[in-house]
C-alpha cells in the first residue's frame, strides 16, 4: 500500500474495531449454531507468524477430502449390492477429519450416518448423504465468509481476535 | 535454548568452540564451516551421534493415514519445538525406523564395526500413531515396536477418535505410554515430553561414558553431525515423507535373513540402508 506523507497505511481505528466486532459476532454465531466447536479455536491457536495460513490450509484440505469422500459414498450407494462397509469406512474418515477441524454439525451427521451403515439402511444412508453434502456446502460458505473477514481486518491493519 | 521454531532452519548453535563469533554473519559462516566439516568428515569413519540431552531436539515420528490429522499433529509438535517426521502408514513407519535397526544388525552379525553404537540412522524419541489405520493398525505397529529389541525403548503413544475402554486397556498393556483421544490438542502434546526426557536421559548416560573414552579433539567435531541432521531433516522432511510414500514395502517372501531382532518383515536391510544413508549423512 502506498504511504503518503502524514497518512498511516492503517484504516481508521473505528473501522478496524468495527470489522473486528463483526468478525467476533459472526464467529460466535457459528459456535452458537453448532456449526463449529472448540476444536476450531484450537486450530486458530496453532496459527502464528511462521504459519499465518494454517487454519485456511487445514480447511482447504478438509473440503478437498470431504468432496472426494462424498463422491465415493454416492458411488458406493449407487452400486448394487451396496457395500455398506465401504460407505461406513468413508463416513468414519469424514467423521475424523470433521472432528479435527471442529466442524461439529458435519461430525454429528456422520455419527448418525454410521448407524445407518451398520443397520444397512439404504434409505437412511441416502438421506444422511444428502444432509452431509448440504452441511459441508454450508460450512464451506461460512468459513469462506469468515476467512474473508479475517483478510479485511488484516488488510485494514488490525489483528484477528482470538475467541476463548 | 532455542530448539528451533516451526519452519525455521537457523539454530543457535550453543557450542562451537572453533568459531566463537556470535553475530549473524558469524552464524552464517559457522553454518558454512559446519557443512564443510561435515562433508569432509563423512568420508571418514562415522562418528557416533553425540549430543547431550540439552543440545538436540526431540524427534517425533507421527503415523496417521489421514492427511488432515498428519498436518494437525505435525503443527502441534512443531509448535512444541519438536522435530517431526510424518508417515501415512505403520509399514512406512517401520521402514523409517528401520534405518536405525541396521546398526544393531551389524553388531549382532559380529562384524567388526567402528563403534558399537554408531548411529547413521535418524534417532526417534517418540512415536505417536493413530489407532485406526488400514492394513497395519496402530496397535499392530505398537506390538512390532515392542517386539524389536532396538525399537522397544522408544515410547509409543496411541491416538484414537473412539473412546473404547477395551481398546485403551489393550494398548496400555501392550506398552503404550499414553492413549490420546482425538482431536489432539496442545495440552495432550505437552504430556509427551516426560516420556521423551526419560529415554533421553538413559541415552545421555550411555553417551557420556563413550565421551570419556574418546579424545577431546573429536568431541567438538562430533557434536556437529546431529545439528546438521536436524537442519537437513527439518528442511527435507517433506521430501522424506514423499520418498517414504513412494517406496512400496516388499512382502515377506523377500527377507529370509530376518533375525529375531529385526522388526521389519519383508524389508531388505541393505535397500533400507542405501535408501536412508543419504538422508542421514547430509
Amino acid at each position: 500500500m502506498p504511504r503518503f506523507h502524514g497518512q498511516s497505511n492503517h484504516a481508521p481505528v473505528d473501522i478496524v474495531n468495527q470489522l473486528q466486532k463483526q468478525y467476533v459476532d459472526y464467529l460466535s454465531s457459528l459456535f452458537h449454531e453448532g456449526v463449529l466447536d472448540d476444536q476450531f479455536t484450537q486450530l486458530q491457536k496453532l496459527q502464528d507468524e511462521s504459519n499465518p495460513d494454517f487454519t485456511v490450509e487445514v480447511a482447504t484440505l478438509f473440503f478437498v477430502d470431504s468432496d472426494k469422500l462424498i463422491n465415493n459414498m454416492a458411488a458406493a450407494l449407487e452400486r448394487s449390492p451396496v457395500d455398506f462397509k465401504q460407505v461406513d469406512a468413508d463416513v468414519h474418515q469424514l467423521k475424523g477429519s470433521s472432528s479435527s477441524i471442529g466442524a461439529m454439525r458435519v461430525k454429528n451427521l456422520c455419527i448418525t450416518f454410521r448407524s445407518f451403515c451398520e443397520t444397512q439402511s439404504y434409505e437412511g444412508c441416502l438421506i444422511c448423504l444428502q444432509q452431509v453434502k448440504n452441511e459441508c456446502a454450508v460450512l464451506k460458505d461460512k468459513l469462506q465468509n469468515l476467512f474473508r473477514m479475517e483478510q479485511q481486518i488484516v488488510g485494514a491493519g488490525g489483528s484477528v481476535p482470538l475467541m476463548d | 535454548m532455542d530448539v528451533g521454531s516451526a519452519g525455521s532452519s537457523s539454530h543457535d548453535d550453543p557450542v562451537l568452540p572453533l568459531l566463537p563469533c556470535r553475530s549473524s554473519r558469524g552464524r552464517r559462516r559457522r553454518t558454512l564451516v559446519r557443512k564443510f566439516l561435515l562433508s569432509d568428515l563423512s568420508h571418514f569413519s562415522p562418528f557416533p551421534q553425540m549430543s547431550s540431552a540439552a543440545e538436540s531436539q526431540f524427534h517425533v515420528l507421527a503415523v496417521d493415514d489421514s492427511l488432515i490429522d498428519r498436518k494437525l499433529i505435525e503443527r502441534l509438535l512443531k509448535i512444541s519445538s519438536y522435530q517431526v517426521t510424518t508417515v501415512d502408514s505403520g509399514s512406512k513407519a517401520l521402514e523409517f525406523l528401520g534405518s536405525r535397526v541396521n546398526d544393531d544388525r551389524s553388531s549382532s552379525d559380529s562384524l567388526p564395526s567402528v563403534s558399537p553404537s554408531d548411529h547413521q540412522g535418524v534417532e526417534v524419541n517418540l512415536i505417536i500413531t493413530d489407532y485406526c489405520m488400514p492394513g497395519m493398525t496402530g496397535y499392530d505397529l505398537l506390538k512390532k515396536i515392542k517386539e524389536s529389541s532396538s525399537l522397544r525403548d522408544i515410547p509409543v503413544v496411541i491416538m484414537s477418535s473412539e473412546n473404547v475402554p477395551s481398546r485403551i486397556t489393550r494398548c496400555l498393556e501392550e506398552g503404550a505410554e499414553e492413549f490420546i483421544l482425538k482431536p489432539v490438542r496442545l495440552a495432550d502434546v505437552n504430556k509427551l515430553r516426560p516420556h521423551m526426557m526419560r529415554t533421553k536421559k538413559l541415552k545421555g548416560q550411555e553417551q557420556e561414558q563413550e565421551l570419556q573414552e574418546e579424545s577431546v579433539t573429536h568431541c567438538e567435531v562430533r557434536s556437529q553431525p546431529p545439528r546438521q541432521h536436524e537442519l537437513e531433516i527439518e528442511q527435507s522432511q517433506q521430501d522424506q515423507s514423499q520418498q517414504i510414500q513412494q517406496h512400496q514395502q516388499q512382502k515377506s517372501g523377500n527377507n529370509n535373513k530376518r533375525k529375531a531382532l529385526d522388526v521389519e518383515e519383508g524389508l531388505s536391510p541393505d535397500r533400507t540402508r542405501s535408501r536412508y544413508n543419504g538422508v542421514a549423512t547430509f
